[in-house]
């Protein structure tokens, strides 16, 4: 990470372009939705906000499930990740501010997950954690949550982080057989004991296994993505060729030791097990359509342009400048703004995983930029059809004057900017770790890149998440 | 841990057994615990010049018992034989008998410590022979002394005197536990730099160090010693053991740097790390290295080329970026991992004798580079060590190997760590190009 250490000149001075975000979230307010949001942000009165740097990250590499991790835990792979960051960082004893991470598939003994995580790590046990949980958003959301703390000058440190197992996954008793033994446990003579077990039946004994299906749809995420899909016409070849960038860029990534400061190994693994080096379009062409059969000649999703499940971990340190300044730290990237939407998919208004196109041209409007003044593009590769998709729906003149309330289109971007060290599809997806990846990815792209036209290098990340949910988040080079 | 063997045998029964059926009786040797004091028992200052006297003076000041007549049936718990004023071999007669009547008298772990003058600065033929004549004779009664007494020489080189900082400095560390496994060996002071600690349980604090191969091993132990020693660590090794490094550095206080030291950028990364994290960098100790054996007639390109390019290749490399650095200029010091098959050679290791052989040879080449702006720059050569790698070695094969030493036993990775802790001390600051062997005299290519 270090490039030789130099500072840009008088990078504390945010004159000119560089905005004030309480400033900026003032007048816009043009989506309805974010109205509300905003509004309560901004007053008359404004405090002057500090900046929240990211100093830097920590991971594991991905594993798939059933892999390298299948008997790591997630607070053992939390805790893994928090250590190789406070190696990184030599952050041994020290009481950070708050550490803030989650887990999508949680077990119920796991209620205080980031807290004995923090306890188990080389932190001073004086940090307080705590969990959050916002599906596959939520390392993005612990990024932005701890963020806005350091900016309001709340706390001066903080680690912002994700896990996830599908190898280690909950398994619950059947709703049957959890009402009979709460009651079984209220009942207080041997009769009503009795009478409480008369009523379990053989059909309770079977346990529930976990599902990433939509509770009120019961679809699948990938049945979901890909009615969407074929929604915006999105070809195989498309979608395969987003697959074979994504490998590719990431296995290059790695040759090149971008991952050296990013990611520490855990259990035997050094790379993203996931990861094919030597994967190609022809490879790529023969696996057959795994979700939206039913489709017929518009079935296109394979298990090569889909991510598998997958277990890992991520943290990401953020700080304000005077902590990471008196701690001799590097300050790679700032957060400036994000933005969070969701969409009705249960009524078939959108597709599960669009609620990105509605938050991006929110986030970018209220800070007054375009894509094209966005030097990198992160966006989370759930399926290479819900990128596809979503840059389809911005590219639609249709979409944007009557979902996005615009003129025309929102706009196109530059491919070559997108995903460029490799994303989701070749790196895997533990749902709550792809927000701390990405956000440490990208802060290290920006910092190398420094600045673009005078201003400093940006960068735009989108993550879609279950329940028609998404976040989204401009990051700045310091 | 000592070994099995050693555990069993130094006390008790076990013991009772081994003598009388003559088999190897290690001892389990005194070793640096924080708090220790440098010796125990009296310390026996033998020698009639000025030299000795003066030094003698000084061992006083440390609160040392000291004696300069041995007084009959006293446990001693070492020997300072000042031989620093021999003009022709007749002259070593006297002050080695008189010591040779106090050897009986040697308490379990003492020592033996010769301070005389380098051969090569002699001004005629028969003081070179008094001086070389000291080297054989340490030699020797470093493998007849028993019970884990070790026996290790001072040399003087140039200007360097009895009481010179780095004489001072060497004498210490051979009293104390620090060296238990260093025994039959030299250290030749060649000037009066250096400076003692004001602590000597933080001899290093307020030094930033670099630890390579610091995942695993001796690397490790080097860095828990230093980090004992009062330094903060900047510990590297390669991506792929990063995991171990991070629990390395999270035990140390350290920060944890993965980089491949082979890589063309390797030294400024180093320097730039030290320095934006830690604000300087004093000492660099070039521990990480690989083997790849194979008889040489059985020897590919990649096999040699991987071993020539991180065992030797590397510090050259890193040595280069350091020595041109400005931030490398305040008494800075550059410890080497060497290996005693660099010296008498070992069956399969061409490449990495070669290598270690390097390293000495680039030690000795860079001591007057470094030493113009007030640094030095040492090797240290383990011999069988117990570590992860020679726990590998079929057990007789191992076993064979752990005893063909004058302390009967394997050295701990603490061992090296101790030795190359002391060499990257300001007390070590008139000392440099040397090679200290840390093998317990090994036997071999002695």
């Amino acid at each position: 990470m270090s490039v030789n250490g130099q500072s840009a000149p008088g990078p504390k001075e945010s004159t000119g372009p560089v905005r004030n975000p309480a400033e900026s979230t003032a007048a816009p307010a043009a989506t309805p939705a974010a109205a509300p949001a905003a509004g309560a942000a901004t007053g008359s009165a404004a405090p002057q906000l500090r900046r929240a740097v990211i100093v830097g990250g920590n991971r594991i590499p991905f594993a798939r499930t059933g892999g390298a991790y299948t008997k790591s835990s997630n607070q053992d792979m939390l805790t893994a990740a928090l250590d190789g960051l406070i190696a990184r960082f030599g952050l041994q004893d020290e009481r950070i501010g708050e550490v803030g991470a989650g887990a999508v598939l949680k077990h119920s003994r796991d209620f205080n997950l980031t807290r004995e995580a923090v306890l188990g790590s080389a932190l001073s046990a004086e940090t307080p954690a705590y969990d959050l949980q916002q599906a596959c958003a939520t390392g993005l959301e612990t990024v932005l949550g701890l963020a806005n703390k350091i900016k309001l000058g709340q706390i001066e440190s903080a680690i912002a982080g994700g896990v996830d197992s599908a190898s280690d996954a909950p398994i619950a008793v059947s709703e049957g057989l959890r009402e009979v033994l709460l009651d079984l446990n209220r009942a207080r003579t041997l009769p009503q004991r009795l009478q409480v077990l008369s009523r379990l039946r053989p059909r309770d004994l079977t346990p529930d296994a976990p599902n990433t299906g939509e509770p009120r749809t019961g679809l699948s995420m990938g049945e979901h993505q890909a009615l969407t899909t074929a929604q915006w016409k999105i070809t195989r070849e498309a979608q395969d060729e987003l697959a074979f960038n994504s490998h590719r860029n990431l296995s290059a990534a790695y040759d090149a030791g971008f991952f050296d400061d990013l990611l520490t190994p855990y259990r035997g693994l050094t790379r993203d097990s996931n990861l094919r080096a030597d994967t190609s379009l022809e490879k790529l062409a023969t696996l057959k359509p795994v979700f939206g059969k039913n489709l017929g000649s518009a079935a296109t999703m394979t298990a090569g342009n889909s991510t598998p499940l997958t277990d890992g971990a991520s943290t990401v340190l953020l700080a304000s400048e005077e902590w990471a300044d008196a701690h001799d730290l590097p300050k790679l990237a700032t957060v400036v703004d994000g933005e969070a939407a969701a969409v009705d998919f249960v009524h078939g208004k959108d597709g599960l995983l669009m609620a990105p196109a509605f938050a991006v041209p929110r986030l970018l409007a209220r800070n007054g930029l375009s894509l094209d003044d966005i030097d990198f593009f992160e966006i989370h590769e759930a399926f290479a059809g819900t990128v596809l998709s979503t840059l389809a729906a911005w590219e639609d003149e249709e979409f944007g004057r009557t979902r996005l309330g615009l003129d025309g289109a929102f706009g196109s971007i530059d491919r070559s900017k997108l995903n460029v060290n490799g994303s989701s599809l070749a790196a895997g997806h533990p749902f709550a770790a792809t927000g701390g990846r990405i956000v440490a990815s990208l802060a290290k792209m920006l910092h190398a890149r420094g600045r673009v036209d005078g201003r400093p290098a940006r960068g735009l990340i989108s993550i879609c998440a279950a329940g028609g949910q998404g976040v989204v988040a401009i990051l700045e080079a310091h | 841990m000592t070994d099995k063997y050693t555990q069993m045998v130094s006390k008790g029964f076990g013991r009772d057994i081994a003598k009388k059926l003559g088999l190897p009786q290690p001892v389990v040797l005194r070793r640096h615990q924080p708090g220790q004091p440098l010796i125990t028992g009296p310390v026996l200052v033998q020698g009639t010049g000025s030299g000795a006297d003066e030094l003698a003076s000084i061992l006083l000041s440390w609160d040392l018992d000291v004696r300069r007549h041995a007084v009959p049936k006293e446990k001693l718990g070492a020997i300072i034989l000042v031989l620093d004023e021999l003009v022709h071999p007749q002259d070593l007669a006297k002050p080695v008998l008189t010591a040779a009547a106090s050897l009986r008298d040697l308490a379990p772990n003492s020592r033996v410590i010769t301070v005389s003058r380098t051969a090569a600065d002699a001004a005629d033929p028969a003081a070179a022979a008094a001086r070389q004549g000291v080297d054989g004779l340490l030699r020797s009664l470093a493998k007849e002394l028993r019970a884990g007494a070790t026996a290790n020489g001072i040399l003087l080189a140039g200007v360097a005197l009895t009481t010179s900082t780095s004489t001072l400095g060497a004498l210490r560390f051979f009293l104390s536990g620090r060296s238990a496994f260093v025994d039959g060996q030299f250290l030749t002071v060649s000037s009066a730099e250096g400076q003692l600690p004001a602590d000597p349980e933080k001899p290093l604090a307020g030094k930033v160090a670099v630890v390579t191969g610091a995942a695993r091993g001796i690397g490790a132990a080097i860095a828990r010693t230093l980090y004992r020693d009062g330094a903060t660590l900047l510990l590297v090794d390669i991506p792929a053991a990063g995991d171990h490094l991070a629990a390395v550095a999270n035990e140390v206080h350290g920060t944890a740097l993965q980089l491949d030291i082979s890589r063309a950028d390797a030294g400024l990364r180093i320097i730039d790390h030290a320095v934006e994290r830690h604000g300087r960098l004093d000492i660099v100790i070039h521990n990480a290295g690989i083997t790849r054996d194979k008889l040489l007639a059985n020897m590919d390109e990649g096999r040699w080329n991987s071993v020539i390019a991180v065992n030797i290749a590397a510090q050259l490399r890193i040595n280069e970026a350091l020595l041109a650095s400005g931030h490398f200029r305040s008494s800075p010091r550059i410890v080497s991992v060497a290996s005693t098959s660099g010296i008498a050679g070992n069956r399969g290791q061409t490449n990495y004798a070669a290598s270690k052989g390097g390293v000495m040879g680039m030690v000795q080449a860079t001591a007057p580079l470094i030493g113009r702006h007030g640094g030095s720059i040492n090797a240290v050569a383990p011999g069988f060590i117990e570590t992860e790698m020679t726990a590998k070695i079929p057990f007789a094969t191992r076993e064979v190997a752990r005893r063909l030493n004058s302390l009967q036993q394997g050295g701990q990775p603490g061992d090296v760590a101790e030795a190359i802790a002391f060499l990257a001390s300001d007390a070590a600051g008139g000392i440099s190009g040397e090679v200290l062997r840390v093998c317990g005299q090994n036997l071999v290519g002695a």
